[in-house]
């Protein structure tokens, strides 16, 4: 099995183009890294408003006794 | 080493352009791999403060940059290795020859040398004992973040004769000598320092400490393969790297009362194994050397790998040492010194005369009872 396009390191190197593995899936890989992007600055609004919320209802009950 | 062009060959073995272009390098492979031995021990470090005694840590700290991390550099990191040849085995920037191995070794010496006082609660629990200084940390990762970029660069040969004798063509290459490029490499790091960030924030609910230091894991989990991943892979597989070592970080910590104080295992042993290992799966069927005789990159040859430098060359001595070091009664400070605090110990004077100087200050400003009320005296 191979992941690559490259079977050895022999020759005519520079003519091999690219050497990553999985070429083909560029469209793929690109669209699931903008989603993991976006992705993150959602949760981590979320996530941030929930600790105010949070930190918000601490300090009105300690003002509360 | 010194300024030398390399002349006739000094053995029947070479020609004269080996012999030519060793005597221009030499020295900038021994400083470059100097650096990595230091690496090795201040990985180490980190684990163990705060309860080692300096003269076992300094035994181990050359046993690690000098013996260990050589073995297997030359095992694993070296064009004609022996694992590279009949295991396919792959690093390129050394997630476990330097990573792994180092991770591991911590690993065994922890084992031996036991949590720091209070690090656990009576029931068994960890407690979290927090950085003193969190802006000082941060600045000390990026630190470590901005070294890391050379060192990358410092684990290649940057402008080769990829074609040999097929038509003049440079780039640089790996310690292997396949190709890669600087571009590459760049690009791969930043993706993975990214990568890294953005899950240990996520898995570490934001804490600081724990996003920084998995940039860091990010960055190693992806290392073995960086001078090949596409920099999408090499973000995404530094994000999973994090959660391998985030995750048995903390398991490791409560099941076994390891306790890591600055997550140095997890953060390059942990991660160096995943890295070694996913290399093996994402890299699969990949030449490891210009010579075709050499066996392939393959998942099982880059398991035996992992375990071979967390294990065999990592955790094994590392455990060996700190228990030949724990029977000679010099591996751990005594306890007192512990409660007192290493610097009190060692510069009691100097904390006493600026006790003095404070006292007095305050007392001639007035402020003494302001303060003594805010410390609740």
């Amino acid at each position: 099995m191979t992941t690559g396009m490259v079977e050895n390191w022999v020759g005519t190197v520079s003519q091999l183009g690219p050497i990553y593995p999985f070429v083909g899936w560029e469209f793929f890989m690109s669209i699931l890294g903008l989603a993991g992007w976006i992705g993150w600055h959602v949760w981590q609004t979320r996530f941030e408003s929930k600790t105010y919320e949070e930190d918000l209802k601490r300090l009105t009950k300690k003002e509360g006794g | 080493m010194g300024p030398h062009l390399g002349g006739e060959p000094v053995s029947e073995s070479l020609t004269k352009e080996d012999t030519a272009t060793w005597a221009r390098l030499n020295g900038v492979f021994w400083a470059a791999f100097l650096l990595f031995s230091w690496t090795a021990a201040s990985i180490v470090s980190g684990s163990v403060i705060e309860r080692i005694r300096s003269s076992a840590f300094w035994i181990l700290a050359i046993l690690i940059g000098s013996v260990f991390w050589v073995v297997d550099a030359s095992w694993g990191w070296h064009p004609d290795g022996w694992m590279v040849q009949l295991l396919g085995y792959h690093d390129a920037y050394t997630s476990g020859v330097i990573h792994a191995v180092a991770g591991g070794f911590a690993l065994g010496i922890l084992l031996v040398l036991g949590p720091r006082i209070g690090k656990f609660r009576p029931d068994g629990t960890p407690r979290n004992i927090v950085p003193h200084n969190p802006w000082m940390v941060t600045i000390g990762l990026f630190f470590i973040y901005t070294g890391f970029w050379g060192f990358y660069v410092a684990c290649n040969i940057p402008l080769f004769d990829i074609q040999a004798g097929e038509g003049i063509s440079f780039s640089a290459v790996t310690i292997y000598l396949t190709p890669t490029t600087l571009s590459a490499i760049t690009v791969n790091f930043i993706m993975a320092l990214t990568g890294g960030l953005l899950m240990g924030y996520v898995i570490s609910k934001g804490d600081a400490y724990w996003t920084y230091s998995a940039g860091l894991a990010g960055i190693i989990a992806a290392s073995s393969g960086n001078d090949l991943y596409h920099p999408i892979q090499a973000m995404i597989i530094a994000a999973l790297g994090v959660v391998f070592m985030y995750k048995l970080h903390f398991w490791v910590e409560k099941k076994f009362k390891i306790d890591d104080a600055v997550g140095a295992v997890a953060v390059h042993g942990y991660s160096g194994f995943f890295g070694v290992i996913i290399a093996g799966f994402v890299l699969w069927g990949y030449p490891t050397s210009p010579n075709t005789d050499y066996a392939t990159i393959n998942p099982l040859g880059q398991i035996v790998g992992a375990v071979i430098m967390f294990g065999l060359l990592g955790f094994l001595p590392g455990y060996i040492t700190a228990k030949i070091l724990h029977g000679f009664k010099i591996l751990r400070i005594p306890r007192e010194i512990e409660l007192l605090g290493l610097d009190l110990a060692e510069y009691d004077h100097r904390y006493l005369s600026e006790g003095e100087i404070a006292k007095a200050e305050c007392e001639e400003g007035g402020d003494i009872k302001w303060i003594q009320d805010k410390l609740g005296e």
